[in-house]
């Protein structure tokens, strides 16, 4: 056949049933239709919008807004403008979900590896808390902990005073006694262990830990903080926690930066440490040596410049509280909301994460030599997190679109100020969603980016 | 000869161990099976004391089963469910006229049976229950729901909606959300792996900017946004607003999950249809996606559930959902106060805990299901 005649043949296909045609056909109908959707709606609401004297575009950032807004990370008042409040809002939005981001990762890890603990007691309690949790509305949990659990508290007069410096002597007592209970119960359980006799094994143990529980329970609970905080002054009422209130004196930028030369110079130790266990074989310790500068430096310095923080204690006046830091019950219910609530999801990712490491490389790690401890470490971890971090950052994606939800507890993030309070004053809807609708998604986009660049850095390399 | 290292007599045996089975040997392996696990076994046991006898008490003997508000408000009173009891019609209804709540219930029973017959895998002709449900359950669902006529007295004399509801607008949002995203899903799917440039296009841009922003922010937008860009006359209904919000978010979803079961077919599927001769709109209908929908049923389902959670939020819109009708009521002068709060909620969250765990029981069961061809 010539080039000819095949160039005939194909050409005798209709254009009706040309792929190719169908193709642009199909692209130039969709096409049309959006254009038509976007010019109708521009042109409608353009109409709308003059019908109802509402104004277009950003002129009114810069106008005076006129409401207050309780919680302000940065200088706001009345007399502030709609732009300042967005920035406010914003803030807001961004300090609940980081806060809440770092908790519910602990809460929610710590509830994951309890689902898979041998401890069938602390397994099913974590599986009823996951499963509740998940099978319940967000905004349901965030009504229930505004409205049922912290509104009821009393008004500030008859606060709920934190410290009871009375208990604390009596209760340090009853501590120590724990403690020592608890240790001798421990060495016995040691001591035991190595004997074939089971039965005092267990009497021991158990004997042991319940007088840990005990003192861990009392230290934590009148021993450690709240006798710290009767001596400082910490109060919960229907307004919220009220803490004293840290400011800096002279000498505190020095902390600052012992923390920030203790951040570089874990970070080099780690990386020395690296490379010369890549060259060497030897190990340094690591965690150690971070602990020691990031935690230790700036307290040794802190201390050495003579505690430059001074503490502003709230005082009591006859009907209210004056002073301190002021925890507000909205931002209070949304992170406990959040946390709990996500929590929840990442304690499901992880135990998929670890179960998805399959049971033959904790076995090799075992037939290697390895303990339980580094093989958990070395082997396991690594493997489960390539698993769980995709997912877990749309967890907290989803956290930072969830906080959204303040608006229904009256907690001033960004929906609230200004898809709320704004929009309702200026009426200028399409900017305003608009405007929200895009900081939203530039933290989506930005979160999915970099994903994007961490999978491909922590892909599998096969062959 | 006799070398000092050389054992002569054999080992001792070992003494066999105490309990290797039975409740003990249980408890040692499961609650004490050392000094960290005991410690969680005695202080989760403390846990329980502290809370389950307190939770018994709230909830069951102290409650309040019968009466008004002014016994929730002493002091020692428990749960209050006679609150939930003489509210119960209001948190189902609305304010739905009382002679026509039984289009209410019509409509949720044919909801009912639609739904079972879709989910029951063994169900004769469940392509003609899906048809019936995305098709033709809409239409009752406008008659039975909003009415036909204008007479008053008529049998479907049309309610309007700032009437509606409770339970029942809950449901008619996630139904839907449901009804709409499915169809919409399968198609934004299609479009993103389309090989034609503009489709795909709109269809990620579509996604990906749904999937990028809160509910909230969607909700908002259907509100305030649609009725500008609409002439005047043709304004959507309050309701539909935040039902259009809810279908187009939905959708997007649904489209990811969609777009995962197409994914993982084989590519021997799609050779093997063209083979056959097959176009491919029913290359899709006949063999891709009855394959690839069945293959991400648990993901649907589990879409689902969040769709339904979601429905809570219509009411920053103005919508009276099931949790905005205990919110109302438990502000009422009469009931306000007292424990009215958290019985409401807890009644709140049973009723969502029993339709969201059914469902993900249901996507568990499904998953095992289409497992079970193939394991080995």
């Amino acid at each position: 056949m010539t080039d000819a005649a095949r160039r005939e043949e194909t050409a005798k296909v209709s254009l009706l049933y040309d792929p190719r045609v169908r193709g642009i056909a199909f692209q130039a109908l969709l096409l049309a239709f959006v254009v038509f959707l976007v010019y109708e709606a521009v042109t409608n609401a353009l109409t709308n919008l003059n019908q109802q004297k509402i104004a277009t575009g950003f002129g009114f950032w810069d106008t005076v807004s006129g409401f207050d807004i309780n919680q302000a990370l940065i200088d706001y008042s009345a007399t502030s403008t709609y732009g300042r409040a967005f920035w406010v809002g914003l803030l807001n939005t961004l300090l609940v979900a980081s806060i809440g981001i770092v908790l519910a990762t602990f809460l929610g890890f710590a509830i994951g590896v309890a689902r898979l603990s041998s401890n069938w007691i602390v397994a099913k309690l974590s599986m009823i808390y996951v499963e509740v949790i998940r099978n319940v509305p967000l905004l349901l949990q965030l009504l229930f902990w505004y409205n049922a659990v912290l509104k009821p508290l009393p008004e500030p007069r008859n606060s709920i005073v934190m410290p009871a410096a009375s208990l604390g002597a009596p209760h340090a007592l009853a501590t120590a006694l724990c403690a020592a209970l608890g240790l001798a119960g421990w060495f016995a359980y040691k001591r035991a262990k190595g004997a074939e006799d089971s039965t005092a094994t267990m009497a021991m143990a158990t004997l042991g830990s319940i007088a840990m529980a005990l003192a861990a329970a009392g230290w934590l609970f009148y021993g450690g903080l709240l006798r710290f905080a009767g001596e400082s002054g910490v109060f919960l009422n229907n307004r919220g926690l009220i803490l004293p209130r840290p400011s800096a004196l002279a000498g505190f930028g020095l902390v600052v930066g012992a923390l920030a030369l203790g951040l570089v110079g874990a970070f080099l130790f780690r990386s020395w440490a690296r490379k010369r266990q890549e060259a060497t074989g030897k190990q340094a310790p690591v965690g150690l040596a971070s602990l020691a500068l990031i935690v230790g430096l700036p307290a040794l310095v802190f201390f050495a410049a003579g505690s430059p923080i001074e503490w502003a204690y709230p005082q009591r006046s006859r009907f209210n509280l004056q002073g301190g830091l002021q925890v507000y019950p909205e931002f209070v219910a949304l992170l406990i909301g959040l946390v709990t609530y996500t929590a929840g999801f990442i304690a499901e990712i992880v135990r998929a994460g670890i179960l998805a490491v399959s049971k033959g490389q904790t076995e090799a790690a075992h037939a290697l030599g390895l303990r339980p401890g580094p093989t958990l470490k070395l082997v396991v971890i690594p493997q489960a997190m390539r698993v769980i971090i995709p997912p877990l950052t749309s967890q907290y994606l989803n956290l930072t679109k969830n906080s959204s939800l303040a608006v229904f507890i009256g907690y001033p993030d960004l929906v609230q100020i200004f898809t709320g309070t704004v929009l309702n004053q200026t009426g200028q809807a399409v900017e305003v969603v608009a405007l929200t609708m895009l900081v939203y998604l530039t933290i989506s986009l930005t979160t999915a980016a970099f994903m994007n660049w961490y999978n491909a850095r922590k892909a599998l390399v096969e062959r | 000869m006799s070398v000092a290292y050389l054992r002569r007599e054999p080992a001792q045996a070992l003494p066999p161990p105490t309990f290797a089975r039975g409740p003990v040997a249980w408890m040692r392996e499961h609650l004490f099976g050392g000094a960290w696990s005991a410690l969680l076994t005695v202080g989760s046991i403390l846990f329980l004391i502290w809370t389950v006898p307190d939770m018994v008490r709230y909830l069951f003997t102290d409650a309040i089963w019968s009466g008004g508000g002014d016994l929730c408000r002493k002091a020692e009173a428990g749960a209050c469910w006679s609150f939930v009891r003489q509210n119960l019609p209001f948190f189902i209804y609305g304010s739905y006229p009382q002679p026509h709540r039984w289009r209410v219930d019509l409509w949720m029973a044919i909801g009912a049976g639609l739904i079972t017959w879709l989910l029951w895998p063994n169900a004769p002709r469940r392509s003609l229950g899906a048809v019936l449900f995305i098709i033709v359950y809409p239409i009752i669902t406008y008659v039975l729901l909003s009415g036909v006529s204008a007479t008053p007295g008529a049998l479907f004399e049309k309610v309007p909606t700032n009437l509606w509801g409770g339970v029942f607008v809950s449901l008619l949002v996630a139904v839907v959300g449901i009804v709409f995203s499915l169809p919409a899903g399968v198609l934004l799917a299609l479009g993103r792996r389309s090989k034609l440039p503009i489709i795909k296009l709109f269809s990620v841009i579509f996604i990906e900017f749904v999937r990028g922003v809160p509910l909230i922010t969607v909700l908002f937008m259907a509100n305030t946004m649609l009725p500008l860009f609409v002439p005047e006359h043709l304004s959507p209904d309050r309701l539909l607003r935040p039902l259009i919000g809810v279908a187009l978010f939905s959708a997007a979803y649904m489209a990811e999950v969609i777009r995962g079961g197409l994914q993982a077919m084989p590519k021997g599927q799609f050779e093997g249809a063209m083979a056959l001769g097959l176009n491919y709109p029913k290359m899709m209908r006949l063999i891709i996606l009855p394959q690839a929908l069945t293959m991400v049923i648990p993901g649907i389902v589990n879409t689902f559930i969040g769709l339904f959670k979601d429905t809570t939020l219509v009411a920053i819109v103005g919508i009276y959902d099931f949790l905005r009708a205990i919110e109302t009521r438990r502000l009422d002068p009469e009931w306000a106060g007292g424990t009215t709060s958290t019985t409401g909620y807890v009644f709140a969250a049973m009723f969502y805990f029993v339709f969201c765990w059914g469902m993900s029981r249901y996507s568990l069961y499904m998953e095992r299901k289409l497992a079970a061809g193939k394991r080995r």
